[in-house]
């Protein structure tokens, strides 16, 4: 975050501009999805969800189907997460602002149902 | 204008983009409020995915439960159909960063109507789960269900009416370039409730 | 009415809040009188029921966290060498909203009678309860979530974002790192909340069947949902506070903070650790012995960062040249009194004492002890310590010190025997007593307590009366340490005619002293300038010759100095919708948002719609409705500064960047 240690000149006057955006610079020279590659990704959404569509009809898989269409659905949520959201590229603070959120709510309501021994029933 | 270019060389867009105010980390502000309160929702859309997992197959009266009602390829298909608003929607931001604006108009055009399908066909799924005996007094099933997809509905609704009012900003010659931000963090709204459709399609529909 | 200035903000808050706080006060003494004698008639049951209920809700959601969420409006940014929070106009809606959904809850009282089910709402009983009353708690709880929300997002960008150069993390105030943390777990509490009141509004408005038992639902879902949030809130309480007393503490006994990141990161273990203890109010309801046993271990886990903090206030006090003032007091009486319910709290961690006293009057003591004992007090202390900041002028030392010593005896007189109601048996909740259980003389005690206690709340109340006339004190008339200090009292608009440079700790603190060579502080021979302060007021800094007016800075007339310091807060109003706020002094140009009426006018939908939902009037929902959305587009296009003057206007040394949008 910020320079907590950048000596400034007593006399110098106006704003200080602090690190620069991240999302800039040459340096990230992967930085930016071009557009083909966001269809690309919108393409492998589409044939996963395809893909979740058959596998729930298939019988024989049992309780192993709800892990498969869990595992599905992850891929699907990371690649809009970090891609379309552009999280990957971004700031960390971004991140884990959200993660914060996300992983909180995994926790806490992981537990709140398994006081009501959903996972167990 | 017509602007050919489809591949965006790094930084370019960000030369379009006028320095903000000076922030301690460099980032804007409305962006870090924007993920503070994706975090948060995270936190809604969870509690109303839990009383839908504990409740689903809970209910004492009404005989209707979700292998009843749920037809899979139709909510296949909406979902489908909302996956791809977010392609339209990266699009049209990735438009107005190189000041294509008539391109930025057409995705975001794309991506309300997209929502709005996705919005009206959750809305005829509904009225056919209700005349098939599912409503919201009905059952557990049913006062769950409703909630969190109501919820959800809700919020595709405004976000696209904040996609036509972009659309028409856009229109008035309000959304300049440099206010390509704006169009950003309507874009994560928009992503943030397709991922929580991702989950709910998994979690509501499929699992078993 | 149109203002986004923090300060003002801040400010209305706290009166609104203060007023809140007689309100809640009343209750509680008619609480007090109904119960100071057994079979006693002077509240019916039903009249008790909304009295509690309102206490609870009052004393919580409408007296400490807006007294909190003014403290830190109005300090957080200058904290951090800001001008003003990342979204004013955010942080006016977040104001009125709060406003509006405190007078339309009591509205309820004459409207069909007042909440009754608790300030907690336990579902299925609330589910069922007939009567609007529910659905006003139910809808105003909605409401004043949205204004903490909004408040909890404004404040972490400002803290995260807007710091001045040099105000790393680990520079801040302890206060504005307690409140930084209260916001984030308002940030991720209030969701929890919002959907479960919004499944209890489905039960009752429409027949849904979220905590309807027949229909299959668990009694306890309700409970999950609300102490999931509740839990956190308290800690939403009291954070602030301890943040208050931090401040306090140190500046009172000469000595900086004992082991500042030990409470920083203190401060953020009970955040996160928070969020794992919420069912210990559930320990009597059937969980499971796995499950209380492992909620009895979080719980006592979080005993240990609060205890840190304790012995780290202690020890910044150890060996101190302690003044003993009033803020100094009130931030003493924290420790003391936080630290007797926090060993109450320690007790109800261990699942089968709890499950003696849990619904019992002792729990009642625990809760009043850590929040009046800790939070009332703490930011009491912040109101005496931040007065002449807010006001340029002092509230009586003397007067102050008298309300400490009532209140103090007051309130232990009236709490403290709860602990021994509750241990006798005595429940919660209920509107009387019969005679003959070895209650009546406790009751009686905590009656006449309860009474002194709103004396010593007159006191306060003489005190802020007599001082209206008091003369205009002397700059950092506490000899602080930190940058709130550093500009005039009260701020102009603007706070900081020059962006600080921020160098260390206790940055004000510094530039004032060096350390000496026997390690003591040794004030230096030239002091810092307040810029803008009347030379007069400021005293020891004229004596050195250090006092820079504005006028002198800037070149500019010498009816600046000082000038914004000394009027009072309706000044500023410019009305005009979209005119900038520009302050020429000298040659500055500090362009601040401008003042906007649609945060004020977007609150109001909210009543509206609320009004109509519970009255099934759907005109009043579809016109609420179309309100909110039609201020909140007119407030989204609206420019929130004007557009910079042309460059010839600006001297290029003082040339700043207006404040963020929004």
């Amino acid at each position: 975050m910020t320079d907590a240690t950048r000596t400034h000149d007593a006399g110098e006057p106006g704003p200080v501009v602090t690190t620069p955006p991240e999302e800039g610079g040459a340096k990230h020279a992967h930085a930016h999805p071009s557009e083909w590659e966001y269809v690309k990704i919108a393409l492998v959404l589409a044939a996963i969800t395809l893909a979740e569509v058959l596998i729930y009809y298939v019988e024989s898989l049992g309780n192993l189907l709800n892990y498969i269409l869990i595992a599905m659905s992850l891929v699907k949520f990371a690649l809009v997460v970090l891609w379309f959201m552009h999280l990957r590229f971004d700031s960390r603070l971004f991140r884990r602002l959200f993660v914060t959120g996300l992983v909180l709510a995994l926790f806490v309501y992981t537990i709140v149902l398994s006081t009501f021994h959903i996972f167990t029933r | 204008m017509a602007n050919v270019t489809h591949s965006v060389t790094e930084g370019s867009h960000h030369e379009l983009q006028p320095a903000h105010p000076p922030t301690s980390t460099g980032l804007s502000n409305e962006k870090v409020a924007m993920w503070a309160f994706l975090g948060s929702e995270c936190l809604l859309f969870g509690a109303l995915i839990s009383v839908y997992l504990l409740y689903k197959n809970q209910s004492l009266q009404g005989t209707i439960s979700p292998i009843d009602v749920y037809d899979i390829p139709y909510t296949s298909v909406s979902s489908f159909v909302l996956l791809m608003s977010s392609l339209t929607m990266v699009l049209a931001l990735a438009a107005i960063q190189r000041g294509d604006h008539r391109r930025l108009r057409v995705w975001l055009l794309a991506t309300a109507l997209l929502g709005a399908t996705f919005v009206g066909g959750q809305v005829y799924e509904f009225t056919i789960f209700i005349r098939e005996g599912l409503k919201l007094d009905t059952n557990l099933f049913g006062s769950s269900f409703y909630a969190l997809t109501g919820f959800h509905g809700a919020h595709v609704t405004l976000g696209v009416l904040m996609l036509l009012s972009l659309f028409s900003l856009s229109l008035k010659g309000r959304l300049p370039t440099e206010r390509a931000e704006t169009v950003e963090l309507v874009g994560l709204y928009w992503h943030f409730v397709d991922i929580v459709w991702i989950v709910i399609f998994t979690l509501v529909y499929l699992i078993k | 009415m149109t203002t986004v200035d923090h300060k003002k903000i801040g400010v209305m808050y706290s009166v609104a809040a203060f007023l809140f706080f007689l309100i809640g006060g009343i209750e509680a003494l008619l609480l007090r009188v109904q119960l100071g004698s057994p079979d006693n008639t002077f509240l019916s049951a039903e009249a008790y029921n909304q009295v509690f209920t309102m206490h609870g809700t009052t004393m919580i959601f409408l007296v400490v966290m807006p007294l909190s969420a003014g403290l830190a409006n109005y300090l957080l940014p200058i904290m951090v060498g800001a001008r003003d929070v990342a979204f004013p106009r955010l942080n006016a809606f977040g104001f009125w909203t709060f406003l509006v959904g405190g007078t339309f809850m009591y509205s309820s009282f004459f409207l069909g009678g007042a909440p009754n089910g608790g300030w907690f709402g336990y579902a299925p009983l609330t589910r069922s309860m007939p009567g609007h009353n529910i659905d006003y708690w139910v809808f105003g709880l909605q409401i004043l979530g949205i204004a903490s929300l909004t408040g909890a997002v404004n404040l972490i960008v400002t803290v995260i974002n807007m710091r001045a150069p040099g105000m790393s993390l680990f520079r801040m105030p302890i206060f504005v790192w307690m409140s930084l943390v209260a916001q984030f777990l308002l940030l991720f509490a209030l969701p929890i909340i919002t959907v479960a009141l919004f499944l209890l509004m489905f039960d009752r408005q429409f027949g849904a069947n979220f905590f309807n038992a027949a229909a299959g639902a668990d009694p306890l879902l309700w409970q999950h949902l609300f102490w999931l949030f509740g839990h956190p809130e308290v800690y939403i309480l009291i954070l602030p506070a301890m943040g208050v007393v931090s401040e306090i503490l140190p500046v009172f006994s000469r000595k900086p903070l004992f082991g500042y990141q030990v409470m920083v990161i203190s401060g953020i273990a009970i955040g996160f650790i928070g969020w794992g203890v919420w069912a210990h109010h559930m320990f009597a309801t059937g969980l499971g012995p796995v499950a209380t046993a492992a909620f009895s271990a979080s719980t006592m886990f979080i005993a240990v960062p609060t205890g840190v903090k304790i012995f780290n206030w202690l020890a910044t006090i150890w060996k101190g040249k302690i003044r003993v003032t009033a803020p100094f007091l009130f931030a003493v009486g924290f420790v003391t009194m936080f630290t007797i319910g926090g060993l109450s709290g320690v007790t109800h961690a261990v699942v089968p004492s709890d499950t003696q006293q849990t619904d019992t009057y002792y729990i009642v003591a625990h809760f009043h002890y850590v929040l009046f004992g800790g939070s009332i007090f703490g930011l009491f202390g912040g109101v005496f310590y931040w007065w002449p900041k807010f006001t340029g002028k002092m509230l009586s030392d003397r007067l102050g010190k008298l309300q400490f010593w009532i209140m103090l005896i007051g309130f232990n007189m009236t709490f403290g025997p709860f602990h021994i109601l509750g241990l006798q048996g005595m429940p919660r909740r209920i509107y009387t007593y019969p005679e003959g259980r070895g209650w009546d003389f406790w009751n009686f005690v905590a009656t006449i307590g309860s009474f002194l206690i709103a004396v010593g709340v007159l006191v306060f109340m003489w005190n802020v009366w007599k001082s209206r006339k008091a003369p205009l004190a002397q700059e950092d008339p506490w000899d602080a340490r930190t940058l709130e200090w550093s500009i005039p009292s009260p701020p102009p608009e603007y706070n900081f005619a020059e962006v600080p440079l921020v160098t260390a700790r206790d940055d004000w603190w510094r530039r004032k002293y060096a350390e000496g060579p026997d390690g003591r502080p040794s004030r230096r021979a030239e002091q810092p300038a307040i810029v803008g302060a009347d030379p007069s007021r400021y005293a020891l800094a004229a004596s050195t010759g250090a006092v820079e007016t504005e006028s002198e800075a800037a070149a500019g007339g010498a009816d600046h100095d000082g000038d914004h310091g000394a009027h009072d807060a309706d000044h500023d109003e410019h009305g005009g919708e979209g005119g900038a706020e520009e302050h020429g002094h000298g040659e500055h140009h500090i362009h601040m948002p401008s003042p906007s009426y649609w945060p004020l006018l977007a609150s109001l939908g909210l009543a509206v719609i609320c009004y109509g939902l519970i009255y099934k009037f759907l005109p009043a929902v579809i016109l609420g409705g179309v309100w909110i959305l039609g201020s909140l587009y007119a407030w989204a296009l609206e420019p929130a500064t004007e557009p910079e003057p042309p460059e010839e206007e600006l001297s290029p040394s003082r040339e700043l960047e207006p404040v963020s949008q929004g």
